[in-house]
């Protein structure tokens, strides 16, 4: 057997395995159990993670606007999806507020309400996805042509802005002004969440590995030499923009979905944060590396490591260490010791199939020469 | 113009405590290359040493306590997080700088237990109100902007004719060559640290005199719009960020006496895209050219 | 040694995941052998760190009060102690739904709170598919209860509330231009002030509406737009810390007209802020100190004996509303326990309807859609020599 052939074998291995805890996990808890709620949101944000590792990791962009495309994906899942018969509660404070249609309702009347409901919300998944990807494209016209830190500035204003306008009574009737958006149609299983966010990082993993990411990676590592082998610069780099803006908005779709209510006060700047650093803690530039992150960080800082907040850990009692803010300031402890130290990440730059890799001799030996 | 006169006034203040953020920026840029994420949260943190020194302790005290505090902290910054990283390429230490910001915030969460602080006016004399030209104001509204500028004029005059400053000057024109030259790199960065948290701690003090509480995330929105006021006035440029910071506070309060307030935010944020766009060095700053 | 550490991770994971049913199954299995000994848990969500921290600690103290009078409750025929499991719902939605969930995990049989509503609305979610009862405490927004079988409420409705102050404000203080001012992003504020605008409008007065982002830190400008438009009020139902900053903004710009507030205004710190100045403040709120003396003196008593719940209340020992609310709260849930005689909470659910009882903020019962019957809303207005909030009326809405 050989290698590519092994590789194959155990990463389809290991996905199936995942994939099956996860499917026994939704069967035997209910939908309520904080392990499928853990397992949603880190679905959710490794998507989201995935799509930023795709602009900051392979392209070398730095950009700061994931929260406002993630908005947008968000407001425009259940702006769309809200069935008719709710808007007049959710849209209390605005007369005949929401759309004048309803995807739920629209794709229920064809294919009945339980297959019709399932394809309104891909639908409003997707068009959330494009309506990111075209605001990507408006604002990638300006912005794109900036450099490092202007650009990681200038998107995170933009994002900035853009919360205003979601928050704004003016666009009240469509976005709720600042009141929350709920009642839209959200999956209660967790499975779901994974088929979906596994398609779209496939999805991610073919671009990359097709010529346009090589062409992202060849950007990342020396534009001027990129563009001396024929690369068009500004056309790669706003694919790049558009495509992980496109993933960041359905991560924001899905993010709506998890939360079941939405509004737009989440989708600050500390959310791009919280994502950028999961991307590190991951290895900038491995895609496993951000899911598998993502999926540590939730279930830590959601779940496992809890007990650091309320004043028992690991059976040891005391309410004076671990209270309040303990768990986050243990998490950003290690997280600059990562950025400082491990500056490679869990992962570095490698991914699933390499783990099987072999190290040759020499290279392990002059490493050790090295050190 | 008697109608408007409130809001200038308040915008002037506003843009003095800017200001004071600001110069911390732009010096920092003008020798690392570096957008200082972390400075918001420098300035939150002289806001807390403030809250707690000054319940405790006599002002004479407490005041210059806040300072050494925050000189330490921002020195400590420099040495931790940021020298470490000097042949990095620049976006690790910008994560750097964001994880600093992260790290900061939480402690803090952690020790103020993630209740807003409460302060209670600590500084007396520039809490009273005065009355000017029939709007009535408080005592710190009219401190902020002179010592602003008498600040400036003193860092201004250190920048030019002091032995440091012209190592900083010659730092942030060209780091290898005045590295060859003998020029200690690493002191020059960390004076710069120091005097950019100096300024921040003076801004804190101004700033949450008037304020009831310091939140942790109290420096966050100050940090951004003193950015955007350093890269508005041409980031690397003193007289710039200053010039930029007045501006943008002035600016922001008017938005809000027009009837705008929803975007006084946006607004800020929407001029700093189109400076970059159109004007990429600001008003003062000097035009870089790329070397491959 | 990186793919030793990766594969490491991997099982970690897997094995947290397997982790996990194990966990739900351990306290059923442990209830039975602590036998004679037997335990209720009732789960608080509160926030405690954030915007409304300040707020919910308030909140959870008077649970933890009322739980100190009465740790125990007859269910069934047999005496249970009763546990509170309190988790920190951070304020914000977003962490709405992993706090419920959380609670689910810890199998409580009901759930008290919270302070504020977007994160009760986001709970309120996961509640429902649980269906796990849940009682909210100071959470005003209408679309609490709603949407949603589980949730019942012990406080007052923004409907109400803004509908109170706009005629209070239009006809016991004689004013035909109200100022408001929200915070941006804040559905609490918003909605106040929609129902205080409708009604206000109704009345024959207008009203000008302005928002602000969060973080603002100045509101002298906004002030001096109320004085411009020679506003006769200003109302903003905003959260207690920019309460604050309003009240000294309003004192320094010499504001003479009134200032209008909700339930949040009623606060040890914004009366902190108003003392020493000449302004007028009037808020609505659930409960005056006064209301139930036995309930006061014995709730400062506790307070003062115990520094680190001084501190959570703010630093003195003035009864906040939301106090009063969480240990109505607590009691309502004993009530309704000894009600379903069991600790399933689907019992407690359905017994939850015919709660009837006579608590310190008034008489307990809820209608068809799960809200508390209340007719009326206290008015108190800012005592700036002494620093305390004054009885005003009892104002009604027919």
């Amino acid at each position: 057997m050989n290698m590519t052939k092994k590789k194959t074998i155990f990463t389809a291995a290991v996905l199936l395995v995942l994939f099956a805890a996860c499917v026994i996990v939704d069967l035997t808890l209910p939908s309520y159990h904080i392990a499928v709620t853990v397992i949603k949101k880190a679905t959710v944000y490794a998507l989201v993670a995935v799509s930023m590792n795709l602009l900051n990791g392979f392209t070398g962009l730095f950009s700061l606007g994931q929260a406002g495309f993630m908005l947008l994906g968000a407001y425009s899942y259940s702006v769309l999806t809200i069935p008719d018969g709710k808007k007049a509660t959710v849209y209390q404070y605005f007369e005949n507020g929401g759309l004048p249609f309803s995807f739920t309702d629209i794709f229920g009347g064809i294919f009945g309400e339980q297959v019709g409901t399932i394809v309104g919300m891909l639908i409003a998944l997707l068009i959330g996805g494009l309506l990111a990807a075209l605001f990507a494209f408006l604002i990638g016209l300006p912005v794109l042509r900036l450099k490092s830190d202007y650009l990681a500035i200038a998107t995170l204003g933009f994002a900035e802005i853009l919360k205003a306008f979601f928050q704004w009574n003016g666009l009240g009737p469509i976005t709720n002004g600042s009141n929350l958006l709920k009642s839209y149609p959200t999956f209660n299983k967790a499975t779901p969440y994974v088929i979906i966010a596994g398609l779209m990082i496939a999805l991610i993993v073919l671009l990359i590995n097709s010529t346009y990411g090589r062409a992202f990676k060849a950007i990342r590592d020396d534009e001027v030499a990129a563009e001396a082998m024929g690369i068009n610069l500004a056309r790669h780099k706003r694919m790049s923009f558009i495509i992980s803006s496109f993933f960041a908005g359905i991560g924001g779709g899905m993010m709506a979905m998890y939360m079941g209510t939405i509004a737009a006060a989440p989708f600050k700047s500390a959310l791009t944060y919280e994502i950028l650093l999961i991307v590190v803690i991951g290895g900038i530039g491995s895609i496993t590396g951000s899911v598998l992150a993502s999926f540590l960080y939730i279930f830590s800082s959601e779940w496992l490591l809890r007990g650091l907040d309320s004043g028992t850990f690991l059976g040891i009692n005391a309410p004076a260490v671990f209270k309040n803010g303990f768990r986050m300031a243990v998490f950003s402890v290690i997280i600059m010791v990562i950025v400082l130290f491990f500056r490679k990440g869990i992962m570095g730059d490698k991914e699933l199939p390499n783990l099987l890799d072999k190290r040759p001799k020499s290279r392990k030996k002059k490493e050790a020469a090295g050190k | 113009m008697q109608e408007l006169f409130p809001y200038l006034l308040n915008g002037i203040s506003v843009g003095g405590q800017y200001a004071l953020i600001a110069i911390g920026y732009t010096m920092v840029y003008g020798i690392l290359r570096l957008i200082n994420f972390a400075h918001g949260d420098v300035f939150m943190v002289a806001g807390l040493v403030m809250v707690y020194t000054t319940t405790a302790l006599p002002l004479y005290i407490s005041i210059p306590l806040v300072l050494a505090a925050t000189v330490v902290l921002g020195f400590t910054i420099e040495r931790v997080a940021y020298k470490p990283l000097r042949t990095a390429p620049r976006m690790s230490v910008m994560i750097s700088a964001i994880g600093v910001s992260y790290l900061i915030q939480n402690l803090a969460f952690y020790i103020t237990g993630g209740v807003p602080q409460p302060v209670t006016k600590p500084i007396p004399f520039i809490s009273n109100t005065v009355s000017i030209m029939g709007a009535s104001t408080k005592m710190v509204t009219l401190v902020t902007p002179v010592l602003t500028i008498a600040l400036v004029i003193v860092l201004v005059y250190l920048i030019n004719h002091t032995k440091t400053g012209m190592a900083m000057r010659a730092v942030s024109k060209d780091f290898e060559t005045a590295q060859l030259m003998g020029i200690k790199i690493n002191s020059v960065i960390s004076v710069t640290f120091i005097i950019g948290s100096f300024l921040a701690a003076v801004g804190a003090m101004l700033y949450f005199t008037n304020y009831p509480s310091v939140a942790i995330t109290s420096g966050g929105m100050p940090g951004l719009k003193a950015f955007v006021a350093a890269v508005f006035g041409g980031i690397g440029s003193i007289p710039g960020a200053v010039v930029g910071a007045f501006i943008i506070g002035l600016c922001e309060e008017v938005i809000k006496g027009l009837g705008y307030t929803t975007f006084s935010d946006a607004f800020t944020f929407a001029l700093l895209i189109v400076v970059l766009c159109v004007k990429p060095t600001g008003l003062f700053g000097e035009k870089v050219t790329d070397k491959v | 040694m990186k793919r030793v550490f990766a594969i490491l991770l991997c099982v970690a994971m897997m094995l947290s995941m397997v982790a996990c049913g194990g966990n739900t199954a351990a306290p059923e299995a442990d209830a039975p052998a602590a036998e004679g000994d037997k335990i209720v848990k009732i789960g608080v969500f509160e926030p405690q760190t954030g915007d409304n921290g300040a707020g919910g600690k308030q909140e959870i103290l008077g649970m933890q009060y009322a739980h100190s009078l009465f740790p125990t409750v007859e269910i069934g025929g047999e005496t249970y102690n009763v546990q509170l499991e309190i988790v920190d719902n951070r304020t914000s939605a977003e962490n709405g739904p992993s706090a419920a969930a959380e609670l689910i995990n810890r199998d409580v049989s009901i759930v008290l709170g919270s302070y504020g509503s977007g994160v009760s609305i986001a709970g309120g979610e996961v509640f429902a598919e649980a269906g796990m009862p849940a009682l909210g405490t100071s959470c005003t927004n209408p679309q609490v209860t709603a949407d949603c079988e589980v949730y019942f409420r012990l406080a007052f409705l923004d409907p109400f509330q803004g509908t109170v102050l706009a005629n209070y404000a239009f006809n016991e203080l004689g004013i035909d231009t109200a100022y408001t001012l929200a915070m941006l992003g804040s559905d609490y504020d918003q909605g106040l002030v929609f129902y205080f605008k409708e009604a206000f409008e109704a009345l024959g007065g207008t009203v000008i509406s302005e928002d602000f982002p969060e973080g603002t830190a100045n509101f002298v400008s906004y002030v001096t737009n109320a004085k411009s438009n020679n506003a006769g009020v200003i109302f903003a139902p905003v959260s207690i810390n920019y309460a604050q900053l309003i009240v000294e903004a309003a004192a320094s710009q010499g504001y003479e007209g009134a200032l209008l507030g909700s339930d949040t205004w009623d606060n040890n710190k914004v009366i902190e802020a108003a003392t020493g100045t000449d302004i007028e403040a009037f808020v609505t709120t659930f409960y005056q100190e006064g209301g139930a003396p036995e309930f006061d003196t014995g709730i400062k008593e506790w307070l003062n004996a115990n520094p680190d719940m001084l501190t959570n209340n703010g630093g003195n020992d003035m009864i906040a509303a939301v106090t009063a609310i969480g240990y109505d709260a607590y009691l309502t849930a004993l009530e309704a326990l000894k009600l379903a005689g069991s600790t399933d909470r689907a019992a407690v659910l359905e017994a939850m309807p015919n709660v009837s009882f006579e608590g310190v903020t008034g008489l307990i019962e809820f209608d068809e859609i799960g809200d508390a019957k209340r007719d009326g809303a206290f008015i108190k207005t800012a005592n700036t020599v002494d620093g305390v909030w004054d009885f005003v009326k009892v104002q009604t809405v027919e």
